[in-house]
């Protein structure tokens, strides 16, 4: 009897394609990759995005969203999505970066991009270390951290402070939305998806540009497990990289 | 009542799910599926527990997890 | 086409530009570098009437990386640049080259290596016609040597870029991009903007997605991609452009390409005036190079003198084309230097002697 009116509340949206990921157990990329397949589903904009991934771990994103997709070198998401959204600017254009390739090799490519208030958004994953190279010092790898390349753990003095990249591309002219979230918790996440909402729709309203910066857990290369990865978020990254929206022009009621 | 199914060859193992569920029924079960990851699970009698909340398949990042859920009566059934 | 019966007074920058505007380039990226600024400075103001978005990128990476984008959706964009600002867009011709990208890049060649100079210099040919970049691949290669050549070849680069799906350079001078000379612009009929872009970006409305990458990590892929480019080089071997002069009858031939096949025409028309038995084989295409009709001139027994704007390249595709019945000399003009027909006629002089 209870069973006929049982719903469906909580399914994988369509834009996922379904199959397994590469990702490791405990790595929030999957959860980012949710989260912005349902906003493109909400927004209604699937058919008409043109998605750029990056180089590291979240390349493959292109297996796994039901867009059209081109692959950036490492660190020029920003600057390609630029080309895609000159050449298509009625199309939704979004580009999804790690930490190692957006805040280094990539810095000059996403710092124009915002201050051009190019009309993209970028979706930011922070999780401290270079993933698919196997766990090297990133710029966003905090203090005292152990990484591959900094086996001592990061020194302020010889490697400077970890980048707070929200912060930067919040104070430049063409960002509309820039906001940090954290994946480890549904009250996180459930934030998470309002901010990248915001970052997509300034797109869509002509407002300029949204960036998104979301804290994640890379388990293996942290060799921890992933409860213990999960937790550390919270205990050291969000001191660190405090969460909240740090510009919001829709919020201001004007353009950029 | 409500109810969740893990698609237990998508399910990593990671157990983020067993710590947000309000009434704590997710445990890591006994099983290995193909890829040699020790599922999660709910064990039959608790599932009755399940509030359908979501907060298990809104943390899993392998889509692993599909919720279903029951209005109460005492709300009117749709 | 269309003859547009006037002529205008233009440097060759401004005549790749307004030629790619002819073509339909609708997005141009761009960096500041002498000597082929008039090409940003003239999109800048042009490419927005004609419904296009010029973009001045940050840094020479960003802007070919942007052209990367446009290309992947299917417009037709350009770039341009000088030398060292063409080595920092190898990263992106790289993947344009793997990701089968079309768009089309200029290089007004200056003098190097390093900072070099501002001058002309050809010391560009070997990074253009072997790839530039890493991984195997190859560019086609346009060497216009006048400023309607300039116009005429850039139009032609974007129907190239689209018809193979690989990018396509077109490699000039500081004397082409700065001389100003007269052009007799002209309009091309019947550019489809469309056709043939079943593999671009346009969002996945009611069609499978569409994927444009370099990564072939599958067991393979690889190989196969590989394969296919090779197939697409081999299919471009048919697609030659040089031109003749005086080679008829001529003893020696001298090889020379672009601004300095220019010069040298005059020097060999200044040769002729003296009863010399000399011709000119000016290669168009740099890549492909035109090796068989070299080679059928060295089949009639001539001999080969090759002359450039740098320290020996292009002689080696001479040498190739020819290897089974004749060599050719080599005389080089040093980067930093301006030639002029003089010097051209020195060497072929020494050479002709030196039968």
């Amino acid at each position: 009897m209870s069973e006929m009116n049982e719903k469906l509340v909580f399914d994988r949206p369509q834009a996922v394609i379904d199959r397994p990921t590469h990702y490791c157990p405990g790595c929030h990329h999957g959860v980012a990759h949710r989260l912005v397949a349902e906003l493109l589903e909400e927004l209604d904009v699937v058919e008409k995005t043109l998605l750029v991934t990056s180089i590291g771990c979240s390349v493959f994103l292109y297996n796994y969203l039901n867009v059209d997709a081109v692959e950036a070198p490492h660190g020029r998401a920003p600057a390609v999505a630029t080309g895609v959204k000159a050449a298509r600017n009625d199309k939704f254009v979004f580009a999804y970066q790690g930490d190692g390739d957006l805040a280094s090799i990539g810095m000059a490519e996403i710092l124009h991009a915002a201050n051009r208030g190019e009309r993209i958004a970028v979706v930011f994953v922070n999780n401290t270390v270079y993933g698919m190279t196997g766990g090297q010092m990133a710029p966003t790898t905090l203090i005292g951290q152990k990484t591959t390349t900094c086996p001592e753990g990061r020194c302020l003095e010889r490697e400077g402070a970890p980048i707070r990249m929200t912060e930067i591309i919040a104070g430049l002219g063409g960002t509309a939305f820039a906001g940090r979230a954290s994946l480890d918790s549904v009250k996180n996440i459930r934030t998470a998806k309002k901010y990248i909402r915001k970052a997509f729709q300034c797109q869509l309203e002509d407002r300029g540009f949204g960036f998104v910066e979301l804290l994640s857990a890379c388990p293996t290369n942290w060799k921890m497990t992933p409860l213990k990865a999960n937790e550390r978020i919270a205990d050291a990254m969000i001191p660190y990289f405090p969460l909240g929206v740090f510009k919001d022009v829709t919020e201001e009621g004007g353009e950029c | 009542m409500s109810r969740i199914v893990i698609q237990e060859d998508r399910c990593k193992g990671c157990l983020l799910c067993t710590t947000v569920c309000p009434t704590q029924i997710i445990v890591q079960s006994d099983r290995f599926n193909q890829s040699g990851y020790k599922v999660a699970e709910v064990p039959g009698p608790d599932m009755e527990k399940c509030l359908g909340c979501t907060s298990c398949a809104l943390i899993c990042p392998d889509l692993a997890i599909k919720v279903y859920k029951t209005p109460k009566k005492n709300k009117g059934a749709a | 086409m269309t003859k547009q019966p006037e002529r205008i007074f233009v440097k060759g920058n401004e005549a790749v530009a307004r030629g790619a505007l002819a073509a339909h380039c609708k997005c141009f990226f761009g960096y500041p570098i002498t000597p082929q600024n008039e090409i940003p400075e003239f999109l800048s103001a042009e490419m927005p009437k004609a419904g296009g978005r010029f973009v001045q990128a940050e840094s020479e990476v960003a802007a070919a990386n942007m052209l990367l984008g446009a290309g992947a959706c299917g417009i037709r964009a350009m770039t341009s640049s000088s030398s060292p600002g063409i080595s920092l867009k190898q990263e992106a011709i790289s993947y344009m080259a793997g990701s089968e990208i079309p768009a089309v890049i200029v290089n007004m060649n200056r003098g190097g290596p390093g900072l070099g100079d501002i001058g002309p210099a050809q010391g560009d040919y070997y990074q253009s016609t072997r790839g530039g970049g890493h991984g195997d691949y190859r560019l086609l290669v346009l060497a216009p040597s006048t400023g309607q050549e300039a116009y005429d070849l850039t139009i032609k680069a974007f129907d190239l870029t689209f018809k193979y799906r690989n990018p396509v350079m077109i490699l000039g001078d500081a004397i082409l991009g700065q001389m100003k000379e007269a052009i007799i612009p002209w309009q091309p009929e019947n550019i489809d903007d469309e056709a043939g872009r079943d593999w671009s970006l346009t969002g996945a409305d009611k069609r499978e997605k569409r994927l444009i990458k370099s990564l072939f990590l599958e067991e393979g892929a690889l190989a196969e991609q590989n394969r296919t480019l090779q197939t697409k080089y081999d299919d471009m071997q048919s697609y030659v452009e040089y031109e003749e002069f005086e080679t008829e009858d001529a003893e020696l031939v001298v090889c020379a390409y672009g601004s300095i096949g220019r010069i040298a025409k005059s020097a060999v028309r200044s040769l002729r005036a003296q009863g010399k038995k000399v011709g000119l084989f000016r290669p168009i295409t740099l890549y492909p190079f035109p090796s068989e009709p070299l080679l059928a001139l060295a089949r009639q027994g001539k001999r080969f003198l090759t002359i450039e704007h740098n320290l020996g390249q292009m002689v080696d595709d001479v040498r190739l084309a020819i290897r089974t019945v004749a060599d050719s000399e080599f005389a080089p003009i040093f980067p930093g230097n301006l030639p002029v027909p003089e010097d051209i006629e020195g060497p072929v002089l020494k050479c002709l002697e030196g039968k």
